[in-house]
């Protein structure tokens, strides 16, 4: 018998039910039973749906820039239009697609499911975050309509407060969707100190959930200041008063400080939760405990740390002192440190393991390569000197896609395939997923190499006539760019052909260890059928699969019950 | 290697560029070969650790605190290594001569002026001496525009509140391009220049005689030659082809309706005030953004235009 000081938990096995006739996908019944739900699985399919659908509109508009681009001169629209797409491209993908895609749509998923909890915290307030994220979006489709926005996604001041495009609507979508952001971090704060089932430590915590929690810190902290600065702007344009403009008494490079000092610790809130998934795929897929637990989640902090400390390194031309710029160029090169580490312990991670290249392994490895290339160009962008004559080229433009697209949004794919038969209950075809990853990743590079040479030998970004000599490298890049269309394409196809007759997906297809795969596939509506107890790591691979299925016994149950220290040291 | 890293980049012009190229091709080798050791070892594990079955039995191996340890304090050493010698660079970049030439560059949407020491002045174009340092001293008149040459691998922004400067010095003769590098509308991707780099010789002649008017040159000419010279080209075109502002093809003696509703015919005297004072009198349809060109050309270059634009009818 147990003292009451040291409670005891009675616990058993509970095997999945494969079959399950009540899922959450048919719980009830309905659009409205969907546009108000309170279940964070809809939730996040709400979001997967709303940011794909993003995705395909800020995708378009780049085929657009691209076709534009074959030809040094106009072809097919002219330059105000020009302008107008590349401001809506970067607005689109950064603020609608990019920034809610991982957290919102695979975090609201799998957080609540990842430490066996029936929920987030705060159910209503996800569903509000989701409604407010689409009224955002809203007043950025308002302010497409009434007169598009032509400033750069950056909208820098003076020529943002001079323009005659409808900046104000935009600014104040911006401002509404900070707000989804900040709610959502808060959610996940508070979900993962508070709900995380008997046994589930922070030391057994899922590194994709790590990887959220540090992304939520930094929603919570920066994009406020997004806030007060999109408000400052509207304040100019609406009121006069003068705090960017300089005919008005202000300082347009005051903008640009407040600006980065949220738009950069965003570009974290972008890819941190990438890091996550591929620390999920490279030890599923290998089968292996994960190299470096610590190391990695440490890591994720101090990435989120650092990132509010380097700002101004998008700012060492603007007329920044001389003495900022060398600060922040030495801060910026940590940012390094923490994210080769990561990369390093994901590398030693596959040391000895059983590496089975399914599609989602495809990813998370094409995922090294593009966001390895992504990182080191980091570094040479960091470096003073060569920034100056790096710095608004095309060479800054490659290296964000590489980190962004070759980073954040191939590492979604991975994640999207890993966890389609759990959230939809449907195997994909895994050939067709093999052969678009593939094309996915040659055409990606396509696309964007020749743009590092294009930076490199000068020629400028966001310009709609470019001088002859770069005429060939932009039409190796948009014929890239075609067939990068032509993947997703591919892809669109074979999942949705996988949603309406793809085979029944079992509960566990990758022998995955986290507690996500614990329960049927497409999981009930309150996720597990009993209360979870967490024995061993998630990626405690070498220990028996039923091991990891324990659930809080009955007091009446007395078959194979074990009795367990609540608190284990 | 280092063919592939002279692709890359323009070529040298100036005494700086060498040094940028050098850390360039430093953190692109080391890079290089930093990748590939990670690719490989990829590929290795890739092909040696693949599933035999599905029983596969992996051994646990938590961490290595002497790996840990490498792998942080080595890629310390090479950013440090990185960052020295950026910023030793950047303070050269950022430090004039004293005795450098001075240019004073004016940006405006979308044209640069350049004035020089001894008075007169360029536009798009801009003379600069070989083998001396040359200071551009900048503002802007109206947004944000940036400064940049390739081939000298400069670049700094021009603030509407303030000056910023920017120096080199070119190491041979020759034509390089500036660009503007900071986005401020419509007709941003036309707002180049023509860096001119002559000998010292041909730069002392220069000042003497290239400022000077032609005094025998036509006058259309004169207009045709400040056509492009002042960079009205980046807006109007001569073909009857609309672009930021109206074509200037048939422009002469037509009844122009104003954003006002007023209409007035297209004389001698309208085509100078749209120069003066552009935004007094705007086409209806067009945007309110040609800079003004009061104190930007002189009179015979006034007139130089109308009588250019006076002979272009089809």
């Amino acid at each position: 018998m147990a003292d009451s000081s040291q409670k005891t938990l009675r616990i058993r096995e509970f095997p999945i039910d494969e079959n399950p006739g009540h899922t959450y996908l048919n719980h009830e019944k309905g659009i409205l039973s969907w546009l108000f739900t309170v279940d964070h699985k809809r939730i996040g399919l709400l979001y997967l749906g709303s940011v794909i659908l993003f995705f395909f509109v800020g995708g378009m508009l780049a085929l657009l820039l691209r076709t534009e681009l074959l030809t040094p001169a106009q072809s097919i629209v002219d330059a105000d239009t020009y302008n107008q797409i590349f401001t809506l491209h970067g607005a689109i993908m950064i603020f609608l697609f990019i920034i809610p895609s991982i957290p919102a749509a695979l975090g609201n998923f799998f957080l609540p499911m990842m430490i066996g909890a029936k929920d987030v915290a705060f159910p209503r307030l996800n569903l509000a975050s989701w409604w407010i994220y689409i009224f955002g979006a809203l007043f950025a489709l308002y302010s497409i309509i009434t007169g598009a926005v032509d400033t750069g996604w950056t909208f820098y001041t003076p020529y943002s407060t001079q323009t005659g495009t409808s900046v104000v609507s935009m600014t104040l979508a911006v401002f509404i969707l900070g707000f989804s952001s900040i709610l959502t971090g808060l959610n996940f704060i508070v979900t993962l100190h508070k709900l995380r089932s008997p046994g589930l430590s922070w030391s057994k915590m899922p590194l994709f959930l790590w990887s959220l929690y540090a992304t939520a810190v930094i929603q919570i902290l920066a994009t406020p200041i997004l806030a007060i600065t999109v408000l400052l702007l509207a304040m100019e344009r609406i009121l006069g008063i003068g705090i960017f403009d300089p005919s008005l008494g202000g300082d347009p490079v005051l903008f640009q400080h407040f600006f980065w000092f949220y738009s950069h610790p965003a570009v974290y809130i972008m890819i941190v939760p990438a890091f996550g998934i591929i620390s999920e795929l490279i030890s599923t897929y290998s089968r292996k405990t994960i190299f470096g637990y610590w190391a990695i989640a440490l890591s994720s902090l101090a990435i989120a740390f650092i990132g509010f400390l380097v700002w101004g390194h998008h700012m060492f031309v603007s007329g920044q002192s001389e003495l900022s710029s060398v600060v922040f160029s030495f801060l910026t090169f940590f940012v390094g440190v923490p994210t080769g580490i990561k990369i390093f312990n994901w590398v030693a991670t596959m040391y000895k393991g059983s590496i089975d290249l399914k599609t989602p392994m495809l990813y998370a490895l094409a995922f090294l390569f593009l966001f390895t290339i992504g990182g080191l160009t980091g570094i040479m962008i960091g470096a003073l000197s060569i920034n100056v004559h790096l710095h608004d080229t095309y060479y800054i433009v490659a290296h964000f896609h590489y980190v962004m697209m070759g980073g954040t949004v191939i590492a979604m794919l991975g994640g999207l395939h890993h966890w389609w038969p759990k959230m939809t209950g449907k195997m994909y075809n895994e050939f067709w997923g093999r052969i678009t990853c593939g094309v996915i990743f040659l055409s990606f590079n396509m696309t964007f190499l020749p743009q590092f040479i294009m930076g490199s030998q000068g020629m400028p970004r966001r310009y709609f006539n470019y001088v002859d000599q770069f005429q060939g490298l932009h039409q190796f890049s948009t014929i890239g760019s075609y067939l990068l269309g032509v993947g997703f394409v591919m892809m669109a196809v074979y999942l949705l052909w996988s949603l309406f007759k793809g085979p029944k997906a079992p509960s566990n297809p990758w022998k995955a260890r986290s507690l996500e795969w614990m329960t049927s596939s497409p999981p009930t509506h309150h996720n597990f059928e009993y209360t979870p107890v967490i024995l061993h790591g998630p990626y405690d691979h070498h220990k028996p699969m039923k091991e990891f299925r324990m659930g809080v016994a009955e007091e009446s149950e007395s078959p194979d019950v074990i009795e367990i220290d609540k608190d284990p040291a | 290697m280092n063919r592939i890293i002279e692709y890359m980049l323009p070529p040298q012009r100036s005494t700086t560029a060498s040094d940028v190229d050098s850390l360039f091709t430093f953190i692109n080798v080391s890079g290089f070969i930093l990748f590939m050791g990670i690719m490989i070892t990829i590929l290795i594990f890739v092909i040696k650790y693949r599933r035999k079955s599905e029983d596969d039995v992996t051994p646990v191996i938590t961490h290595n605190s002497i790996l840990e340890v490498a792998w942080t304090v080595i890629p310390i050493i090479l950013i440090l290594i990185v960052f020295s010698w950026g910023f030793r660079g950047y303070l050269t970049l950022t430090s004039p001569p004293a005795n450098a030439y001075e240019i004073h560059v004016s940006a405006a949407s979308w044209l640069w002026q350049f004035q020089y020491e001894g008075g007169g002045s360029t536009m798009n174009e801009v003379y600069v001496p070989v083998d001396r340092p040359v200071k551009f001293i900048m503002s802007s008149e109206d947004v944000i525009h940036s400064l940049a040459i390739p081939d000298f691998r400069i670049k700094m922004d021009v603030l509407p509140n303030r000056y910023t400067t920017t120096w080199f010095q070119a190491t041979e003769t020759g034509e390089s391009i500036l660009y503007c590098t900071e986005y401020c509308g419509t007709g941003h991707s036309e707002m180049l220049a023509t860096v001119h780099v002559l000998s010292a010789e041909d730069f002392e002649e220069w000042l003497e005689t290239g400022l000077e008017v032609d005094e025998d040159m036509p006058l259309a000419d004169v207009g045709e030659q400040t056509f492009t010279s002042a960079g009205c080209n980046a807006c109007h075109s001569l073909d009857g082809t609309d672009r930021v502002g109206p074509s200037l093809l048939n422009l002469f003696g037509s009844d122009r309706e104003l954003v006002d509703g007023s209409v007035v015919v297209a004389d001698e005297d309208y085509i100078r005030r749209s120069l003066i004072d552009p935004q007094a009198e705007v086409t209806a349809g067009y945007p309110a953004n040609m800079p003004s060109y009061s104190g930007r050309l002189n009179e015979r270059q006034i007139d130089g235009l109308i009588a250019f634009i006076k002979e272009l009818q089809d």
